[in-house]
């Protein structure tokens, strides 16, 4: 056994818990979860079954953790896991799975498999088993700040474009705002309008807000990849951001996983409870909306549907608040076929769309996104992530499809007028 | 027939009695057809049985080696009761010698052996669990002779006379089943032949001795009968002179033709139902507890031991 | 052996040791299992109506949307031989009579042609079940000895009480032994395959509905 397999097989005994053993011993082989993954019913082979995903790490749990196993084992019964095999089974465990969660929504007897695909990356990433583009995501995370390699300059020179374009100020690392706002380093490059949405926003809102030097890249590739370890080490920038400004709220960007790192990892991740919240940017607009914080004019009139983010909705529980507010703006606002909880994904989360390996196969599994289009004929497409979005905009152009995307954040600040007055003023 | 019988010369016959209750004497006195008397006037010489026999004493045993001495060979020997081996067969001995040691001497002699009654032929109720004194049938000691097994606690006195009457006719055995039992008279299951088998088969079951089912003749099944699974002829020949039989009078087949049948769960216990399955289930149990809660702890261990050794994962960790 | 000592043998010590084992089984998998504990969830919860454990233990028994449609031999077949299996184990007076006598608990049983009838429809859905296990890509693909082996343990004990019932290829006491014999293999096998997820199942759930109702997830 290499020393590397060997540190893999360890963390994965850290990891491997009651609920994983639970899932395992529940599994009936009744196929279903097959039926629920874009990237079996979009190829038919029958090797995407997202359980089958699991094998090596089921054979783990069984030898290691099971009396019956460890008989297997010293017969011969069960093969150990090897180098290679974990080798075949990174298409599977990365390229094939983006954690969209639906096999664990589906599963009858019950089993969170993507919870058990998370774990298994812990074990695959430590062996050396992850794919290249994604441990490039994460060598630049770590080492440089951005996935993308996105640098505080860049920021700032986006800051000042806003501010002189909209002439709104972009608050910077001031202490004591209510709100620190998370970028993507995404939103950075591609999509620089979110940013000024936010200003847009806030301003009408009258809240404060700040953006933070050391802390303005959400995204955490770390937890793409499935390592604690360094998904800690890129969160804690964030803690540490959030602790030294004094904010009560973090703002996760438009980003599914960086919601997740964040709303529901993170805590765990630092081994402590936050001092303070984390929110999605939908569910603080949803929060405005309520308090008559957020005041918008005028209805879009052509056709627009919602794609739902996997991570904010199936994994997030954000799933009625983009719904109020595309309503508020969008006079035909449409639904997909599966719309909402049962989603499907647009084939690219995970840490998917970092994998150039896997294009192919992704596009394949973006059929599935592509006949919920056409179920519905949309003239636009609304999310509220930037990772969505761009696998969106990317496999349409691929089948040559026109159907502009845009984020649901924009959308909302497209319709708040440029002389709105500051509803803190009443405060 | 009767001629055959008649002209026969009357052959020796011996009946040791071994672990035994005299049950199956007792009942080959009742009879009818042929009489013990009958047979013994006209067709066997009977040399020695000890609770029919005059003679008492040395006079007894004189006569039983006499017969067995100028009968080398012919002699049909008759054994009633089991063979006691435990304790170098102790537990039962005549003037002297166990039951064993008869058993062996007089087999050696003779042309053929009967057992009668479920002892000698199973083991019976000396044998029932736990047997204490180490009992076992005939057949499990002699290998040589063949022998006719007449189970039953007691066995039918017709069956036991009749199996003897085939053999004085036809100077052979009859035609014997699996268990060595004669297929004439074992062929069937009491089951197959009671005539409250209709009510089996319409479902109408007597669920106490003294219900209107009960009263009305419904099948004892549900009351323990064992005779779905009792090859006997109690049903067709009955007992007393053809008088009436246990399930005629009202209580269910104890299936004392069988082996083992005093440890077959109960008499009371029908047939569908578990003996006690619960035996041995708190034991069971705690067992499974104490291997699950073992387990626990070595997996904890191990778990524990993986956290300790656990190297934070560096960027250089994700190159192999 | 004869019928007698088969049918004293199976409903006697062949009995106490399935039981026994089978009581052995469940604790020792459900320790070795539930032991492993987690972590707890240090991260703030979100409350949501119609979201815990236990709304997905039941939750979890209906198809979700769309699955119904593509997998209906699953949902429909799995749902009848389960509802079958329960309706006869629990139905059948003879098995009544049996609790009632090990325990001292009793209910009424169901009319024996109805039972009958629940057996028959019981085995169609499992023969259908395997069909679908051999014709259906996926299935065939994910499936091992194991799940073939598990099937036939199932099925067993419903045929040979059917046959028993229904007196059958074999004397009604000998089948009858055959049949509390298939029952026996079934209690000793069940904890330590894929049949052992009649009891996980509920952990199971309940895991997976507390994950998502801690993010406010109604599954």
């Amino acid at each position: 056994m290499s020393a590397t397999l060997e540190k893999g097989i360890r963390v994965l005994k850290e990891v491997i818990d009651a609920p994983i053993a639970s899932y395992f011993e529940s599994c009936v082989h009744c196929g279903l979860c097959a039926e629920a993954c874009l990237f079996y019913t979009e190829t038919g082979d029958p090797k995407y079954t997202p359980i089958h995903k699991l094998e090596p790490l089921r054979r783990i749990y069984e030898q290691e953790y099971t009396l019956l196993g460890r008989l297997k084992k010293m017969v011969g019964l069960s093969k150990p896991v090897t180098d290679g095999e974990l080798d075949q089974w990174q298409e599977l465990v990365y390229n094939s799975c983006t954690l969209c969660g639906r096999c664990s929504a589906v599963c009858p007897v019950g089993n969170d498999i993507v919870y058990m695909v998370r774990k298994f990356r812990e074990g695959m990433s430590a062996s050396g088993h992850a794919p290249e583009g994604i441990k490039g995501a994460v060598e630049r995370t770590v080492t440089i700040g951005s996935p993308m390699g996105v640098k505080l300059p860049a920021v700032q020179a986006q800051m000042k474009h806003v501010e002189e374009d909209y002439g709104l100020p972009i608050p910077l690392d001031v202490e004591g705002a209510e709100y620190m706002v998370m970028l993507s380093s995404m939103e950075i490059i591609n999509f620089p309008e979110y940013l000024a949405a936010v200003a847009k926003i806030m301003h009408q809102a009258g809240k404060t807000w700040t953006l933070c030097s050391t802390a303005f890249e959400a995204t955490n590739a770390g937890i793409q990849i499935g390592n604690s370890d360094l998904a800690k080490v890129i969160v804690s920038r964030i803690v540490e951001g959030a602790e030294k400004l004094k904010v009560k709220t973090v703002i996760s960007p438009e980003c599914g996983h960086a919601y997740t790192a964040l709303r529901w990892e993170g805590a765990n991740l630092v081994g402590r409870p936050f001092s303070f919240e984390v929110k999605h940017i939908i569910e603080v607009l949803d929060e405005f909306q309520q308090q008559g914080l957020l005041k918008t004019e005028g209805f879009e009139t052509d056709k627009l549907t919602f794609h739902d983010p996997c991570q904010l909705v199936r994994r997030g529980g954000v799933i009625q608040q983009p719904r109020t507010l595309m309503n508020l703006v969008a006079k035909n606002f449409v639904e997909m076929p599966d719309a909402g909880y049962m989603n499907w994904c647009c084939g690219g989360g995970g840490g998917a769309s970092a994998i150039e390996e896997g294009e192919a196969l992704r596009l394949e599994a973006f059929k599935k996104k592509k006949s919920q289009f056409e179920a519905v004929k949309p003239d636009r497409v609304v999310t509220a992530c930037a990772n969505c979005r761009i696998v969106l905009e990317e496999s349409l152009e691929h089948y040559q499809m026109e159907l502009p995307v845009i984020g649901l954040t924009e959308l909302i600040a497209e319709h708040i007028p440029d002389n709105a007055p500051q509803a803190a003023i009443k405060s | 027939m009767a001629e055959a019988m008649a002209a026969s010369r009357r052959p020796s016959v011996i009946w040791l009695p071994f672990q035994e209750c005299t049950g199956c004497t007792e009942s080959i006195t009742r009879s009818h057809s042929p009489t013990i008397e009958g047979m013994i006037f006209d067709m066997i010489s009977l040399d020695y049985q000890e609770t029919l026999m005059a003679a008492a004493g040395f006079q007894a045993e004189e006569a039983l080696h006499n017969a067995m001495k100028d009968n080398y060979g012919k002699y049909l020997l008759i054994i009633d009761g089991s063979i006691p081996l435990g304790v170098d067969g102790a537990y039962s001995c005549i003037a002297g010698r166990s039951n064993l040691e008869l058993l062996k001497e007089a087999a050696k002699g003779a042309a053929a052996i009967v057992a009668m009654g479920s002892c000698a032929s199973f083991g019976g109720i000396p044998k029932a669990n736990p047997n204490p004194t180490g009992a076992v049938s005939v057949s499990d000691i002699i290998k040589d002779k063949p022998i006719v097994n007449i189970p039953g606690c007691p066995p039918i006195p017709v069956v036991m006379t009749g199996v003897l009457a085939h053999y004085l006719t036809f100077g052979s055995l009859p035609e014997l089943d699996d268990k060595g039992r004669p297929k004439a008279f074992f062929g069937e299951t009491i089951h197959d032949r009671c005539y409250r088998r209709p009510f089996y088969d319409q479902g109408k079951f007597a669920k106490t001795f003294d219900d209107e089912g009960a009263r009305n003749g419904w099948c004892l099944f549900e009351l323990g009968c064992k005779g779905p699974v009792t090859h006997n002829a109690c049903a067709t020949a009955k007992w007393n002179g053809g008088t009436s039989w246990p399930v005629e009078s009202g209580h269910g087949c104890l299936g004392c033709s069988e082996p083992d049948f005093w440890d077959a769960g109960g008499f009371y216990k029908a047939l569908s139902m578990p003996a006690d399955p619960l035996k041995i289930a708190a034991a069971a149990a705690v067992v499974g507890v104490g291997a699950g809660v073992a387990v626990s702890f070595a997996n904890r261990a191990k778990k524990g031991a993986a956290k300790k050794a656990h190297e934070t994962t560096t960027l250089e960790d994700l190159e192999k | 052996m004869n019928e007698l000592q088969f049918l004293t043998w199976v409903r006697g010590p062949g009995l106490d040791i399935a039981v026994g084992i089978f009581l052995l089984g469940v604790l020792w998998r459900l320790f070795e299992i539930y032991s492993l504990g987690r972590k707890k969830d240090l991260s703030a919860p979100r409350h949501a109506a119609g979201a815990s454990g236990l709304h997905t233990v039941f939750r979890r028994s209906l198809p979700p949307p769309g699955l119904l449609k593509r997998s209906p031999v699953s949902y429909i077949g799995g749902y009848i031989f389960h509802i079958g299996l329960a309706v006869v184990v629990f139905g059948f007076a003879p098995h009544i009579l049996l609790v009632k006598n090990l325990t001292g608990l009793s209910w009424p049983g169901l009319p024996s042609q109805f039972i009958d009838l629940a057996a028959v429809v019981t085995m169609a859905a499992m023969v259908v079940m395997l069909v679908d296990r051999i014709n259906k890509p996926v299935k065939r693909f994910l499936s091992t000895f194991e799940d073939w082996f598990t099937w036939a343990v199932t099925f067993l004990p419903v045929l040979t009480g059917w046959m028993a019932v229904q007196h059958l290829l074999l004397p009604y006491t000998t089948m009858l032994a055959v049949h509390i014999l298939s029952v026996e293999i079934l209690l000793i096998v069940l904890p330590f395959t894929k049949l052992f997820h009649a009891f996980t199942l509920f952990g199971s759930r309940w895991y997976n509905g507390r994950a998502n109702a801690h993010k406010g997830v109604p599954v």
